[in-house]
């Protein structure tokens, strides 16, 4: 659509201005405010300069942490990605079933977060919860507050459960906006089930694909409740992911200097990938 | 487009639809629906049963069930008023964000202007911030107001990745609403205000719906700064629950009950918005 030039929209956009400055400017100007400086208490503050920032880029506990929430985050889209297309592939395209699916499918994206930790918590107990038990009674040793391996299989099991819907829904979108004279045409010309899907299916998806990917992404690499509830970041420190090392540090230790300065690394790094976010996507409405 | 599909003239083409990945297609989303429903139905399961069954006799069904659970939700004011702050604070906060969303939705959708692209990557960054950034910030600055422990306190901090949400996924309905419908509006002498709500909002309802249930979606969902900014009278209903998770003797039979609610909100507007749901979830842009 062309657009007219109007410089008094910005009293259209004053309220959202104001509003979000309030929720968002100002909270993150505290932050940048205790990054660079330390207390000893009674409101006394001292500046500290880069301290704070050159402690935590050369804290092992940050980089573990920031280590394994890319692992976590990478193997989430490995898993996540495939599986929510093939199940959109396979989705019914019309009839009764659609709403059935569509419904039941979105049920879990409505769960209060830490409903779903909750949820899974019971699910995998091997005193109470049917996954436990049954993994127990097939002679398997699972328990994901003792081992880490199980705490981790549990997370991304969980996340998997949580989130595939969404990758499902959003390729179901895309599925369905194919006119049928592209499937039509593709007969005609005797194209296998595979060509179907790289020559056609998969270039339709490919703008809602990649919002799925970059939102699965984003959403992964800042997880926090599920994995709390569920692990509380244990065994160990083994599923203590970023938001979880940082509400520890900010709230738990109420070490406001560090957390402050792992606060803003965390938030240049989401702003990155938000920036490739937004290209990417604008990039693609002009294409289209 | 979902919402093609289901509307007109698309439907008399769909005879030669492809055939998905043979006769078995059906077992697929069956499969997957079954693993989705398994862990919720084992919280309703619970939520029926006496905790001397839950830790006693591992049984798939309630042996003898009861509605004990929910009896002391619905009796107990510490419980149910878990739920009524909960629904307050994301009242609130859905009406702020719509209505603060729509005008700029607008502006987004119609003008540019000085530093148009430059405030909406702003306000998408803070769509994507993770909370526990913002959680100490927002506690001091809410304790320097006097808003600790208040519903609006939550509504506004939830503010921060509503507000952009809605902006966008407006800013998406608003673009599919010619532009030739507000020039014929004003030769008809329609002030701004006027056209508005009189002809554009119509227009735009099905979008204003879909905003309003993602804002209170995302609202619902939200924990961590919900619970950061409360204490005791404007604790959410999940806030509630991590207290009984962490106490000892644990009340395995209320814990399921009070999740079973929390469910149930969601699954009961999740039809009305069925065929938008991808494009909410999308930010508006399928």
């Amino acid at each position: 659509m062309e657009k007219t030039w109007n410089n008094k929209a910005w009293f259209l956009v004053l309220p959202v201005l104001l509003l979000v400055a309030f929720s968002a400017v100002i909270p993150l100007m505290t932050v940048v405010n205790y990054s660079v400086q330390d207390t000893f208490g009674n409101n006394e503050f001292f500046w500290a300069g880069t301290d704070w920032f050159d402690e935590i880029l050369h804290s092992a506990r940050f980089w573990e942490a920031l280590q394994r929430n890319l692992v976590f985050s990478f193997i989430i889209l490995a898993l996540e990605i495939p599986l929510g297309i093939f199940i959109a592939l396979n989705m019914p395209k019309k009839g009764l079933g659609v709403p059935i699916c569509l419904v039941l499918m979105a049920l879990p994206l409505l769960i209060p977060w830490n409903v779903v930790g909750t949820i899974w918590q019971v699910f995998g107990r091997v005193d109470i919860g049917l996954l436990g038990h049954t993994l127990a009674a097939l002679g398997i040793d699972y328990n994901y507050v003792r081992d880490p391996l199980d705490a981790w299989i549990t997370v991304v099991v969980m996340d998997v459960w949580h989130w595939t819907s969404l990758v499902v829904l959003l390729c179901y979108a895309g599925l369905v906006s194919i006119p049928d004279a592209y499937y039509q045409a593709a007969k005609i010309d005797g194209a296998s089930r595979w060509s179907v899907f790289r020559y056609i299916q998969l270039p339709k998806m490919k703008r809602v694909l990649l919002i799925a990917v970059l939102l699965r992404f984003m959403d992964s690499f800042m997880i926090y409740t599920e994995p709390f509830v569920v692990t509380g970041g244990g065994p160990g420190n083994s599923t203590t992911f970023l938001s979880i090392d940082l509400v520890k540090t900010a709230v738990g230790q109420f070490d406001l200097g560090p957390a402050a300065a792992m606060s803003i690394v965390y938030f240049l790094i989401i702003l990155l990938l938000s920036w490739i976010f937004y290209t990417v996507m604008t990039s693609h409405d002009a294409d289209a | 487009m979902m919402q093609t599909r289901e509307g007109k003239g698309n439907t008399m083409a769909t005879t030669i639809k492809y055939k998905p990945a043979g006769n078995l297609s059906w077992l697929v989303s069956t499969i997957y629906i079954v693993f989705l429903l398994l862990p919720i139905y084992w919280l309703v399961n619970m939520s029926f049963k006496e905790n001397a069954e839950i830790t006693g006799a591992f049984s798939l069904w309630p042996q003898s069930p009861t509605l004990r659970n929910y009896m002391v939700i619905f009796t107990d004011p510490s419980w149910y008023n878990g739920y009524i702050n909960s629904i307050i604070y994301v009242v609130l906060n859905t009406v702020i964000s719509v209505l603060a969303a729509l005008p700029a939705a607008y502006a987004f959708s119609r003008y540019r202007f000085l530093g148009d692209k430059h405030l909406f990557f702003w306000l998408l960054t803070n769509r994507m911030a993770p909370p526990a950034v913002f959680a100490l910030p927002f506690f001091q600055l809410y304790s320097a107001f006097g808003l600790i422990d208040t519903h609006i306190a939550v509504a506004l901090a939830h503010c921060l990745f509503n507000v952009p949400l809605a902006v966008w996924i407006l800013e998406g309905f608003m673009s599919g609403v010619p532009k030739e419908i507000d020039e014929t509006a004003y030769i008809d002498g329609y002030s701004f205000p006027r056209f508005f709500v009189k002809i554009f909002m119509p227009l735009v309802a099905s979008g204003i719906g879909v905003a309003a249930f993602f804002c209170f979606m995302f609202s619902w969902v939200e924990l961590l700064l919900a619970r950061t900014l409360t204490t005791t009278a404007a604790k959410p209903i999940s806030a509630i629950m991590t207290r009984t998770v962490s106490a000892s003797g644990m009340d395995w039979g209320v814990l399921a009950a009070a999740g079973v609610l929390t469910i149930v909100p969601g699954a009961l507007v999740i039809y009305f918005v069925r065929n938008y749901i991808a494009k909410g979830f999308a930010l508006g842009r399928v």
